[in-house]
């Protein structure tokens, strides 16, 4: 970016002509927007050193090792097995059966939330007429502007209650719940991107695959589909991260019970609603709040860490297609 | 890029490391006592007493329009950080602070806690309303909400699943619970933790095998069983008497917690509340006012 935005100001020797002033400008003008962008690097860079130190202790402190290690985070304990229990006499820091639950209520987020929205979009961009077009598309992206704590509280009400009546479950708030929950919280985002990949599609595409006589659902299925499949990628990518990181919501609806189960009817506990339910009453710098910042970083690394996997992946088979956006 | 990025953060995060110590001492000289009187009165606690609160607070500012009262919950634990904090001028608490705490004030404000009791509370025990239980015992609590009565069947109710409702941990009722009925043993893992009273009052309200505690104040739509201090004893319902008297085995002490003496103006509205008319406040929220 840098070095295109100099090479342009210093092109050709027939520009001479323009005043030092009109330069001088130029320069502080992007050296504005190169200082805005370099704000938006530098937050993101200090709130992970914050959160770094914070759960650094985790890590060396001798003090919090009395409390809490490395092994007793992941290992079972002899008497309790996998628990959480911070406030406690002995206190037990099981963080698997919260990150059990972030990936389980996740997963059935994005299992309601994925085919639901890629439809729509395929939908929106290749069937609907476009005055339908016009309707559905700011509505379903409206659903993005319903606070988090408004659907929480319509899944912790409603939802809930059609759930345990369908389908018996024992909990009344359970991860089933909150995942559904959440879907309606990533599907604008999921509809959104891949709907902008599948217009993104040339029309040249289609025409070819009609004019040789492929019918439209085979145009769809075989030539539109996969031409604009790493947008697709990245919007589902952009959703788990959406949802591994939803507070609000699972906090309401999903009960909030640290148990490992594997099960999509009992209650269930995330990293977000710990952290959010238990950081307000820490002492500072206790073995708790440090294993909170902790179960933080972990979260923040995970994030990352899929957001720079999803985009290699949709790098190298945007490479593969050979396709362009 | 990725890999110079990598290396960036990890060097910033070793200079941030070594600068905690500062940062932490900065934090405890700006927790200085107050000396100024303010006509504005920040309280913040339990979220089994915000009610009560405010109700307190909206009552004294009608009388006294030059004080300015305001009250927020988020749990007793919440409430005594603030209070060792100085974020709040009187910390409402629902159990009385631990030695740890207590030392803590004393370091960071450089004044003792002042503990101050306010009202009375009587610990309920809700079931849903088709709930056929008559009442329920300390010990047949202490079972199930650690864990080892799982079935209804085990004390004199239908045969299904228990399910547990009750507070997170930074509650002030979860921690009397936990001390009171538990002996201080965990909760079992699979007790739903719910942020308030309402949302667990909520919670058995709709759930008819479900079971939970909090304020008798909150009691709406749900049943609260009465109790037995031990499996010989009478069952006794939570009431204003049974209350007062102590016989209704899990009531408590609500409380007020000033870091040092409070200012003028806070001590006129602590002297109120307990005084006769913030006393009557508190049967109109629900609580029951003091023993005399």
């Amino acid at each position: 970016m840098v070095s295109r935005a100099s090479t342009n100001g210093e092109r050709p020797a027939s520009h001479l002509s323009l005043t030092r002033q009109v330069r001088w400008s130029e320069r502080l003008a992007e050296a504005l927007i190169k200082g805005v962008a370099l704000v938006s690097i530098a937050s993101v860079l200090l709130i992970l050193i914050f959160v770094g130190k914070e759960a650094l202790p985790v890590l060396t402190s001798a003090e919090v090792h009395r409390e809490v290690s490395l092994t007793t985070l992941f290992a079972p304990n002899a008497e309790a097995g996998y628990m959480w229990q911070p406030v406690s006499e002995v206190p037990k820091y099981n963080v698997l059966p919260l990150f059990l639950g972030t990936l389980k209520v996740t997963f059935i987020a994005l299992l309601f939330a994925v085919p639901l929205s890629i439809l729509a979009a395929l939908f929106v961009s290749e069937f609907a007429h476009k005055r339908a077009r016009e309707i559905i598309k700011p509505a379903i992206e409206l659903l993005a502007g319903i606070p988090s704590v408004v659907i929480g509280f319509f899944a912790l009400v409603v939802l809930a209650s059609w759930v345990q009546r369908l389908f018996g479950t024992e909990h009344r708030l359970n991860a089933l719940v909150a995942g559904m929950g959440l879907s309606f919280a990533i599907c604008p985002i999921v509809f959104s991107v891949s709907e902008d990949a599948l217009r993104a599609v040339p029309n040249s595409y289609r025409s070819a695959a009609l004019a040789l006589g492929s019918t439209r659902a085979q145009t769809l299925l075989r030539v539109v589909l996969p031409a604009a499949a790493p947008g697709i990628a990245a919007a589902v990518v952009l959703g788990f991260g959406r949802a591994i990181g939803e507070t609000m919501i699972v906090v309401l609806a999903s009960g909030n019970a640290a148990l490992l189960d594997f099960g999509w009817g009992t209650s269930t506990r995330t990293v977000t609603a710990t952290i959010a339910q238990e950081l307000g009453e820490v002492v500072v710098g206790s073995a708790h709040y440090d294993v909170l910042f902790f179960l933080g970083a972990l979260l923040f690394l995970s994030t990352l860490a899929i957001n720079l996997a999803g985009e290699r992946f949709v790098h190298r088979m945007r490479k593969q297609l050979g396709g362009s956006q | 890029m990725p890999r110079f990025l990598g290396f960036l953060v990890f060097g910033l995060a070793l200079v941030g490391c070594t600068r905690t110590e500062s940062t932490e001492t900065g934090t405890a000289a700006d927790g200085a006592v107050g000396v100024a009187d303010s006509s504005t009165v920040t309280i913040k606690g339990s979220d089994t007493m915000v009610i009560l609160g405010q109700r307190w607070a909206e009552t004294y500012m009608k009388a006294n329009p030059a004080v300015t009262i305001q009250v927020t919950g988020g749990g007793s634990g919440t409430g005594i950080a603030a209070l060792i904090n100085g974020s709040a001028d009187i910390c409402e608490s629902s159990r009385p602070m631990k030695d740890q705490e207590l030392a803590s004030v004393k370091t960071k404000r450089n004044a003792p806690a002042i503990e101050v009791k306010v009202a009375l509370d009587a610990l309920a025990v809700y079931v849903n309303a088709k709930s056929p239980l008559k009442e329920i015992s300390i010990p047949q609590l202490a079972k199930i909400y650690g864990g080892e009565t799982t079935n209804w069947k085990d004390v004199g109710g239908p045969n299904h699943a228990i399910i547990l409702y009750g507070r997170e941990n930074n509650s002030g009722t979860y921690g009397y619970f936990k001390e009171h009925v538990l002996a201080n043993k965990d909760f079992a893992a699979a007790t739903q933790t719910l942020a308030g009273t309402s949302a667990v009052v909520n919670a058995v309200k709709g759930d008819e095998f479900g079971i939970g505690y909090g304020g008798i104040a909150y009691l709406e739509g749900v049943r609260a069983l009465p109790v037995k201090k031990d499996d010989a004893a009478p069952a006794v319902a939570p009431s204003l008497e049974t209350a007062q008297s102590g016989t209704y085995p899990i009531s408590r002490f609500l409380f007020f917690y000033t870091a040092g003496n409070p200012t003028p103006t806070q001590a006129k509205f602590i002297s109120w509340v307990t005084g006769p008319e913030g006393q009557k406040v508190i049967s109109d929220v629900g609580y029951y006012p003091l023993p005399k």
